[in-house]
């Protein structure tokens, strides 16, 4: 019940909330444990095996009992969650449960990443002294502590220091504390986890430190040059017969109900007590007006609670002390003190056993920490704050060693050692109240032979709750070491492992979660598949067509509908999400040799070839047509889902295999949006796209420039193809104006349909890294005059060369409308049990298979499930001759005004385009300034209204950009060693400018002015934002104004540049600008 | 999350980097030379020790470049490659030894 006055509680305010349906009250300060108590709740749950009654056991996060479901939190420690007002709050029956069902919870979660020189955890005395003596000695120190103010253990008792009361200590040093600008003091803060390079993940109640009840929490990511710890100490039961009952609570959780919380846990206690700490409690209760009826001792007469007396509901009357029984409602019990030495055995530092102290401490640290205080076995308030001190002067690198500060005299006697008492043997005494684990069930595991601690723990699953065994771990160890007739030190301890109090998921996803749960990456077009109602696929992070339905179509009757426009008419299609990579240098063509199969230092300015690359192993990585620009450049093109692999791997050959080629490489995959235009009737849709080229000397496999394109004659369909490149920002109206002129778009899923019609494998589709080309019937694409190329000695292999290999075949199913199943196993016909291949492209009436030792004409049988009879064909189904490729051979020469369909339906109703004249403006229409888009364009009102004078958001749109490799160009920011992005003033006029797609040849540099957004955030609180999602240092002293680097955010590749004292600018490639833009807009939103 | 000394950007969050793999590993001089065994061994083949470990690094989000570091696989415990007291040629950058093969034409 709660006492007439003291605590840290405000009495003159009242808080409801509720416990399993009925109305209860606290007071600001309380925690809905200590409110409970005050209320007389005894009872708080059941156990989750024995259904046996249980009450409150301590007062901290290592609470085994008082787990309750509290508001949308499937189950918390009533002694961790701050009262606030309308807790609802139910105990368990048995285990928790999660409902599936149940709808996400509406607490806004973050992260936010700082680095410190110095990391202290917890507040109490040794901490507050660390972080005193660090920050005064000027290091940047974060002090961490799990309660809503500083003072740790001192606010749960009565201690004097210099003669006054602890908490003016405690306010005198947060004072000093808040003088100093470089120490951030984080309440209401749990260091969960301690990881390697001394990276400490820490989880805030940030609303509540706010003064908002919303509940929302931050996981902070830390590093930390020095850590210093100082965690406390877990005080331990002691398992003896009836240890469990409701009415049993830890002595120095009594303590503390009825010194913080003005709480009274009983009126007539009994204190079991093997240390002087027991002996405080005792004298604390008594002072607070409970009557203490006996304290049990066992270092004074060796007397012991023997068992406990019980009402009908099973709260406690009374405890047994050998033949005698006294009355009592509270036993306050003290077995002695643990450490807690969780995040230290996290760090991988070594315990050892102090047989003085009879706890495990730490021994030797495996990271640049110093634990201090308590978490070290140093007891004393006195002797805590004099560690902490030297600890801190330690941490901050500082040679006054803590002398400087004054350690204040402390009125507690000298501690004397605890009695070495784990266990009272008899029926019922529990070792792990949460696991319902008893010192019989223990007994039965050594008994079964084990002898390892983790065995005992993983056969009776002592400490694998949610307390993680705060407070049996140790005890089942001593009860381990005494069946054993070991002592503890020789058991040792199990692993401590994060977190160390439970993490919501949805703190751990933070923000990261619906659509910025995982960065989308979209092109230029993107808006108009959307807005045409494209189905998309994933391809990695890419949102891409898979095809465009039209009024209720099925997927196969749109890919018929869009397959026919490619094969008869035109159709379009987006294909912005190739890699591009820009080779340039002396060595550009020796390197594409290395790199490929086949050769490219032969290949003619202005010519494309077909490329394939392998690994070391041989087997085939990527491929992609790379088109020479001028002599030392060179444009190569990846698969989209190879293209950051391929990059990375061309990048690594380069710097760490051949140095000494003159050759770089830049990726320009963003800055160009490609439209593939295909089919018989293509070439006047591209003629009236790109006016300025002469498309009757256009041959296939050659390119062209004209205005800002790039115009590539490949196809991946069998078709006459054009694949016209622009800067992004006029994909868009490239599109539009490609489907005005009859071109019918289609998706990835139709793209699959023409190439495997056309027998063309797809990396990672026909390959999965065990096929090398020969095996894909391209024996041609591998060079046999090159010396070398990257896999050619492993194609040499025996078992690369063994002739009965899977090879590429086609197979046409019996039933021509049948569809196989891709993955479908094949067995030789009739009824062969040894699976000679695997289906792996199937559509409609037509499938590639990987098969080995299979002819053309084979019958086989196609198992998925079904068998299904299929015979086995040339995988070229369509055109082998390849006599479309100029086009319909029905229709040799293409008229000026050549028919085309109405604009994006495939309709055969067809209009005239008409022929460029020779006066005309030799500009298109989609190439005009005005059509052109800034990736973020689509932002600018959101930005506006999101704007504020903490932070400011826009765009910098169009602003040219060149990116200039060698280490002495000197130019613009150094990205990296030979790595240099020059970025110009906005153009006047307010769009992209005239940039012909030439231009940069034979300048330094290769022009990417499209291949980034630039976001500019000014404000004061710019550091806020971006220290939710940037994992650098970005002190303003270490990050300081004019810096530029390459790094991570949000889940973003960026370059971040500090333009100004509060402002900044945010380079991130434009695939991505979308999702960034709406990440630092929900940032914004949680300033 | 550990934390990588790139020789360029400095100390960076593992996510930053992409790993990769033995460091030392050079691609032989003449593989048409080599005997099949001898080409497994360099494709297939790769220590795994209990303690200090060569390997290399590439800075994939942040300056891109390929380095090498020693990292301790039970402490993780990390440090430069001792110098070998040979600059290589390319090296112009200071960047560190390079982080794989000998940097000689094959
Ligand atoms: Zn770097």
């Amino acid at each position: 019940m709660r006492r007439e006055t003291g605590g840290r509680i405000d009495r003159s305010r009242t808080l409801r909330f509720s416990f399993d349906g009925e109305e209860l009250t606290g007071h600001p300060g309380d925690t809905l444990a200590s409110a409970l108590l005050g209320c007389g709740v005894r009872i708080v749950g059941r156990s989750v095996d024995l259904g046996r009654p249980r009450g409150i056991f301590t007062a901290g996060a290592e609470e085994p009992n008082a787990l309750l479901r509290v508001g949308d939190e499937p189950m918390v420690a009533a002694t961790t969650v701050e009262l606030r007002d309308g807790i609802e709050a139910w105990s368990l029956q048995g285990r928790g449960r999660l409902d599936p069902a149940a709808p996400p919870g509406e607490a806004r979660h973050d992260k936010a990443h700082l680095h410190c020189d110095v990391l202290v955890a917890g507040a109490g005395p040794a901490g507050l002294a660390a972080a005193l003596a660090a920050g005064e000695a000027g290091a940047r120190v974060v002090l961490l502590d799990d309660q809503p103010e500083p003072g740790g253990d001192l606010l749960g008792g009565r201690l004097l220091l210099d003669g006054a009361p602890a908490p003016e200590w405690v306010s005198s040093v947060a004072v000093r504390l808040a003088a100093l600008p470089e120490v951030r003091v984080l309440p209401r803060t749990t260091a969960v986890g301690y990881h390697d390079h001394n990276y400490v993940v820490a989880v805030e109640e940030r609303d509540a430190n706010r003064g908002r009840e919303s509940g929302g929490r931050r996981l902070w990511h830390l590093r930390a040059r020095r850590v210093v710890l100082a965690t406390g100490a877990h005080e331990r039961p002691v398992a003896f017969p009836g240890n469990d009952r409701p009415g049993v609570m830890l002595a120095s959780a009594a303590r503390t109900y009825a010194n913080r919380y003005g709480v009274l846990p009983g009126r007539r206690a009994v204190v079991f007590t093997c240390t002087d700490s027991g002996h405080e409690a005792a004298r604390d209760l008594a002072a607070a007006g409970v009557e203490i009826v006996e304290i049990v001792d066992p270092r004074r007469d060796g007397a012991v609670i023997t068992g406990t007396l019980a009402d009908a509901e099973g709260i406690l009357t009374g405890v047994a002390i050998g033949d005698r029984t006294v009355g009592c409602d509270l036993l306050a019990v003290s077995g002695g003190w643990n450490p807690a030495v969780h995040l230290f055995s996290q760090s991988q530092g070594r315990l050892r056993f102090d047989d003085a102290l009879q706890a495990f401490v730490p021994d030797r640290s495996a990271q640049a920490e110093r634990s201090a205080g308590a978490c070290r076995g140093v007891y004393g308030t006195a002797a805590a704050i004099a560690d902490g001190f030297a600890a801190g002067s330690w941490a901050a690198g500082s040679r006054a060693a803590g002398q400087a500060f004054h350690v204040p005299e402390c009125d507690e006697p000298e501690p004397r050692p605890p009695a070495a008492l784990w266990a009272v043997p008899g029926a019922e005494a529990f070792v792990d109240l949460q696991r319902d684990v008893t010192v019989a069930d223990v007994e039965r595991a050594t008994g079964a032979g084990m002898r390892s601690v983790e065995h005992v723990k993983r056969y009776t699953t002592a400490g694998t709750g949610a307390d993680q065994g705060k407070t049996s771990g140790a005890t089942a160890v001593g009860v381990v070491a005494g069946l054993l007739g070991a002592a503890p030190g020789q058991v040792g301890t199990t692993t401590f492992r994060p977190p160390y109090t439970p993490v919501a998921f949805g703190v751990l996803a933070g923000r990261e979660r619906g659509a910025l749960s995982d960065p989308v990456r979209v092109t230029a077009m993107h808006g108009l598949h959307l807005a045409r109602g494209a189905v998309f696929e994933n391809v990695g992070q890419w949102k891409r067509p898979r095809y465009f339905p039209l009024g209720g179509e099925s997927m196969e009757e749109a890919v018929e509908r869009e397959r026919r426009a490619a094969r008869t008419g035109v159709g379009a299609m987006d294909a912005s999400t190739l890699g591009k990579i820009e080779v340039r240098g002396r060595d550009a063509g020796e390197f594409l040799d290395r790199v490929y199969t086949n050769m490219f230092s032969t290949l003619p300015v202005g010519s494309c070839r077909y490329g394939v690359m392998c690994g070391a192993d041989g087997m085939v990585l990527d491929d992609g047509v790379t088109t020479r620009l001028a002599r030392d450049r060179y444009l190569a093109t990846t698969t989209t889902g190879n293209a950051a692999a391929v990059f990375d791997r061309l990048e690594e050959w380069r710097q760490t295999e051949w140095p000494h080629l003159d050759v770089s490489l830049t990726s320009v995959t963003d800055h160009w949006a490609v439209v593939a235009v295909v089919g018989p009737r293509a070439r006047p849709v591209a003629r009236a796209l790109v006016p300025g080229v002469d498309f009757d000397d256009f041959p296939f496999m050659t390119y062209r420039e004209s205005g800002p394109a790039r115009i590539f004659r490949i196809s991946f369909s069998g078709e006459l193809a054009y694949e016209i490149n622009v800067p992004r920002w006029y994909g868009a109206a490239l599109w539009e104006a490609a489907l005005e002129l009859g071109a019918v778009p289609y998706g990835t899923e139709t793209m699959h349909v023409l190439r495997a019609e056309k027998g063309f494998a797809i990396v990672g589709q026909e390959t999965d890294g065990t096929v090398t080309p020969q095996d894909l019937g391209m024996s041609w694409i591998v060079s046999t005059r090159k010396p070398d190329f990257i896999g050619k000695r492993s194609h040499a292999r025996p078992d690369t060369a063994r002739p009965d290999r899977r090879r590429l075949v086609g197979l046409v199913p019996d039933d021509p409308a049948e569809t196989l199943t891709e993955g479908a196993q094949l067995v030789a016909a009739p009824g062969g049990g040894r699976m000679i291949g695997h289906v792996t492209s199937a559509y409609p009436g037509v499938a590639l298979a990987m098969a080995a030792g299979v002819a053309i004409g084979d019958r086989l049988v196609a198992f998925d499930g079904r068998r299904i009879p299929v015979t086995v064909v040339s995988p070229v189904f369509h055109d082998p001759e390849n006599a479309r490729r100029d086009g319909d051979p029905q229709d040799p020469s293409p008229r000026s005004g050549a028919p085309a369909g109405r604009p994006g339906t495939g309709s055969d109703a067809l209009r005239e385009i008409p022929e460029p004249g020779d006066a005309a403006d030799p500009v298109p229409e989609w190439a005009r300034g005005d059509r052109a888009a800034s990736p973020l364009a689509e932002f600018t009102g959101r930005f506006a209204a999101a704007s504020s004078p903490a932070v400011t958001i826009r765009e910098l749109p169009f602003l040219p950009m060149r990116e200039i490799m060698g280490g002495e160009a000197g130019e613009g920011l150094r990205l990296g060693p030979d790595w240099w992005l020059a970025v110009g003033e906005p153009p006047a006029g307010g769009g992209p400018g005239d940039r012909p797609a030439g231009a940069d040849t034979g300048t330094a540099g290769t022009d990417v002015s499209a291949q980034r957004a630039v976001v500019e955030l000014s404000g004061p609180g710019v550091r806020d934002v971006l220290m939710t999602g940037c994992p650098i240092d970005l002190h303003p002293e270490v990050f300081t104004t004019g810096s530029h680097t390459q790094t991570l955010l949000a889940r973003a590749p960026v370059v971040l540049h500090r333009t100004g004292p509060d402002a900044y600018r945010v380079l991130v490639r434009a695939c991505l600008a979308g999702y960034l833009a709406e990440w630092l807009l929900d940032a914004l939103e949680g300033l | 999350m550990q934390s990588i000394e790139c020789p360029w950007c400095g100390p960076r969050d593992e996510i930053e980097f992409r790993y990769g793999g033995q460091a030392g590993i050079a691609y032989p001089r003449d593989p048409g030379a080599l005997s099949d065994e001898e080409w497994a061994g360099y494709v297939f083949m790769r220590d795994n020790p209990r303690g200090w470990f060569h390997e290399r690094w590439f800075h994939v989000h942040g300056c891109r470049t390929w380095f090498s570091i020693r990292r301790h696989t039970v402490t993780h415990e990390t440090g430069p490659v001792p110098d070998t007291g040979r600059e290589p040629e390319s090296d112009r950058t200071g960047r560190g030894p390079l982080a794989r093969g000998t940097g000689e034409a094959r």
